[in-house]
């Protein structure tokens, strides 16, 4: 439930009376309502749902969070390549 | 009523068996379609051309095999990035011919147009058409027209008819795959699907992604000279990759395994999948084939298909198994397993 | 995509996935509460990657699995009036109600729609103005201030030709029912990240105070999951209950003010029955009486009907947790996406269909 997909956005507009994003995810773009972000703005990274923006992502965070996994990820792929080949000889 | 030009395209994939009635999930290429096949068509029209199911049918007339094909052609929008449904009469039933490695020689084209339609639209569906039957080197011999009336059709549908003869020494069959055989996928999925959603107002997101719709006979005839033991072939239209795999693996009794990490999508593609909740791998081609080949000659069938420009993209995309007959598997890109299974009807975008 | 594809990284995934295993000493049941969660935990058969000793169990996140029967008959009968255009999310129009669903009663003829946003609903209002415009409004507290926000257009722009039949859920609710239940087994709870993008997750504190069971908020893709497993785990291990947040690029406590207030100014909390539990009290939105206009179950007079699952169907159980889809006798076999008995079978989130696209080839090899 509740798919939203994070965009960047490229650039803001008024239409309507609604403040819209230009938001961009991976190869395509769509118009989406910013307003439920109203601090967001272009450049910022949004959660899209249903076309409107719910929540500007803490980039920061996320890629300090992510280091730690990665590294995670990293010293197990590594532990196994010794176990493989501590195994082997 | 009103054009629906706003909205998602409604397709139905789930029915209640107790009903009597056609729903949109039947045209969808999924197990509807296959069932209304199985239950209304088959049994009226029972012979052993009929019954091999492919996507062409292929007769003998003294010593000829001729490859017989029809097709009708509803799309909505007319026009999309791409193409639109002049060119892609064209190329979808060439490519039917193609995949039974049918040389396409001639092709009907019947119209049936809705009242009100305009003069201009007409023109421009019907040299777009002939446009690509010559760029495909076919002639149309023969027409038909009719007309509706307003609000009985979706402005314009166009049925054709097409016939190829099959030259000695191919014999193509979705039945023939066989345990180690290669899979192979002539290029990336989903264009023409998500051309067609992209051009829809609900759903209205630019891209850069055009419908694939393209004419495949030339880089057949290319494989087939380069490596004839290609068991099959088929083209993922509607239904996509899924309904073309799992198709094969019923008819030929095996399973397939494929490889998530080596299935080609564009980056438009898997991100406006992503943006709808649709998946990949269940979404309309107009200009890619699957092939089942030979285990031996893999790698020279997949240096054809990427020597021509339509296959460029080319990948080995699994084998044929013994295991798991009739069940199509896929290795994710975190390397655990699932079941690429057959949709009742067409995906439908999802919030949740 | 950023901020997506890093998540699914299999090396990252693995590790996360021995960390857990190193640190399990014992049984654990988990839930993952969204139906966004279960998709991908089964569509990566993420199962595969986690210790035996770790059992995950699927709750009732799925909007479109415990939207009640009689709400679907509305809806149905609404589109049945010749002035009715019935806009709906893709994820509605496959639901049974009790006789028929909106695919079949746009076969009989009905004006039904399927869009991606409710943006899209109300510029059909706009460009139809004789069409009575009715958006088939559902989701939890992620979708209601999407729709908060469409009703306040609405208003501005004078389309009064538009209205909701809204049928939203709250998610806290409905966990404090199933941890009240002496049937419980379920000792950690992934709480649904994008439920606690909008609302925070301080509801979520007194939940796992009072029963003293520890909750991760979490993300989507595999890496949030396993994560988020792992600090269930851990806490579990070390016998804590407290609330932690995995997905902080998304999540804080508090959550998303400004859509909170515009759910507050246009729907007020009621009673709500959830389809396959009963009913919840104070765990459903509806309209405000200032926004009267438009609503839907104002407007049409609809009255609500009692009605009753197939026998066989145990979406109860299923949605509770308290069995998996495939220990049902009619999984895959008299139940199936084609032919669904009840709701789980039909939503592309629900439980039981999850398991049937994916997973059904276990249940096939083992029978």
């Amino acid at each position: 439930m509740c798919l939203a997909i994070p965009g960047k956005i490229i650039v803001t507009v008024e239409e309507d009376g609604v403040r819209m994003g230009r938001v961009q995810f991976g190869g395509i773009s769509r118009l989406v309502s910013l307003d439920l972000v109203p601090e967001a703005e272009p450049g910022d990274f949004v959660l899209v749902h249903v076309g409107y923006a719910i929540s500007r992502l803490d980039t920061e965070e996320a890629e300090r969070t992510y280091r730690l996994l990665e590294e995670i990820g990293l010293l197990e792929a590594q532990g196994l390549d010794v176990q493989k080949s501590s195994s082997a000889e | 009523m009103s054009k629906r030009t706003d909205t998602i395209e409604l397709s139905c994939p789930v029915p209640l068996p107790a009903r009597e009635k056609i729903l949109l999930g039947h045209g969808s290429g999924g197990r509807l379609t296959a069932e209304l096949i199985r239950d209304i068509f088959l049994p009226a029209f029972r012979n052993p051309a009929l019954e091999r199911l492919d996507d062409q049918a292929i007769v003998n007339i003294s010593g000829l095999r001729l490859a017989v094909t029809t097709d009708s052609f509803v799309v909505n929008p007319l026009f999309f990035p791409g193409g639109d449904i002049g060119s892609l009469a064209v190329h979808g039933t060439v490519n039917d011919l193609a995949m039974g490695g049918a040389q396409p020689l001639y092709l009907s084209a019947a119209f049936i147009l809705e009242e009100g339609l305009s003069m201009e639209t007409l023109r421009r569906v019907v040299d777009s058409l002939r446009r690509a039957a010559a760029d495909a080197g076919i002639e149309v011999v023969t027409g038909d027209t009719k007309v509706v009336e307003k609000g009985k059709g979706d402005g314009l549908f166009i049925n054709t008819t097409g016939i190829g003869v099959v030259p000695h020494g191919v014999s193509l069959s979705s039945d023939q795959a066989r345990p180690d055989d290669a899979i192979l996928l002539s290029g990336p999925l989903g264009d023409h699907g998500i051309a067609i959603l992209a051009q829809r107002e609900g759903l209205e997101f630019e891209s850069e992604i055009r419908s694939d719709s393209a004419p495949l006979h030339r880089m057949v005839a290319a494989l087939l000279a380069e490596a004839p033991a290609v068991r099959c072939m088929r083209d993922p239209t509607r239904g996509g990759l899924s309904s073309a795999l799992n198709e094969i693996a019923a008819q030929s009794g095996v399973g397939l395994e494929l490889d998530e990490c080596v299935i080609p999508v564009s980056e438009a593609v898997k991100s406006a999948c992503e943006l709808l909740g649709l998946d990949p791998h269940y979404v309309a081609n107009e200009g890619k084939l699957v092939a089942i080949v030979a285990p031996e000659a893999a790698e020279k069938a997949l240096a054809a298909l990427r020597s021509h420009p339509l296959g460029q993209e080319a990948q080995i995309i699994g084998r044929v198994t013994a295991s798991h007959k009739g069940l199509v598997v896929l290795r994710t890109v975190l390397g655990t397993t699932r079941i690429v299974d057959m949709l009742s009807g067409d995906q439908l975008p999802r919030i949740c | 995509m950023k901020y997506i594809d890093e998540y699914r990284d299999p090396q990252v995934a693995r590790g996360i996935a021995a960390q857990i295993a190193r640190c399990v000493t014992q049984s654990w049941v988990l839930m993952e509460i969204c139906g966004g969660q279960t998709h991908t935990l089964v569509r990566y058969g993420i199962d595969e990657l986690l210790p035996p000793q770790i059992r995950l169990v699927h709750g009732p996140g799925c909007p479109v699995c415990v939207t009640p029967l009689e709400t679907i008959d509305k809806a149905i009968a609404l589109a049945g009036h010749s002035d009715v255009t019935l806009v709906s999310y893709g994820d509605m129009l496959r639901v049974p109600g009790s006789r028929t669903d909106l695919f079949h009663a746009k076969a009989d003829g009905a004006d039904v729609r399927v869009v991606y946003s409710p943006l899209a609903a109300l510029r059909i209002a706009a460009r139809q103005p004789e069409r009575k415009v009715v958006f088939f409004a559902i989701g939890f507290e992620t979708t209601a201030p999407a729709h908060a926000l469409t009703v306040q257009q609405a208003a501005r722009e004078r389309l009064l030709n538009f209205s909701l039949l809204a049928s939203h859920v709250l998610v806290p609710p409905a966990i404090r029912v199933l941890l009240e239940s002496p049937r419980n087994r379920v000792q950690g709870f992934i709480a649904p990240g994008h439920v606690c993008t909008v609302m925070g997750w301080r509801e979520y504190e007194v939940l796992a105070k009072d029963f003293r069971v520890p909750m991760v908020v979490g993300g989507f893709e595999p890496a949030d999951l396993l994560e988020a497993i792992r600090m269930l785990v851990v806490q579990l291990e070390e016998g804590r209950a407290e609330v932690e947040n995995q997905y902080v690029r998304s999540v804080d406590r508090f959550g998303n003010l400004t859509a909170q207030r515009a759910m507050q100014e246009v729907f007020e909390v009621c009673d709500r029955k959830w389809r396959g539990i009963g009913l919840i009290p104070q765990s459903g939105l509806r309209l405000r009486r200032e926004f009267a206009a438009f609503d839907a179950e104002n407007i049409f007079a609809l009255e609500d009907v009692a009605v009753q699952e197939p026998p066989e169907c145990i979406s109860a159980e299923v949605l509770q947790g308290l069995k998996a889809p495939t220990e049902c006798p009619a999984f895959a076999t008299r139940c199936t996406p084609e032919k669904p008995l009840g709701a789980p079978m039909v939503s592309s989130e629900g439980a039981c269909a999850a398991y049937y696209l994916y997973r059904r080839h276990d249940v096939l090899c083992a029978k």
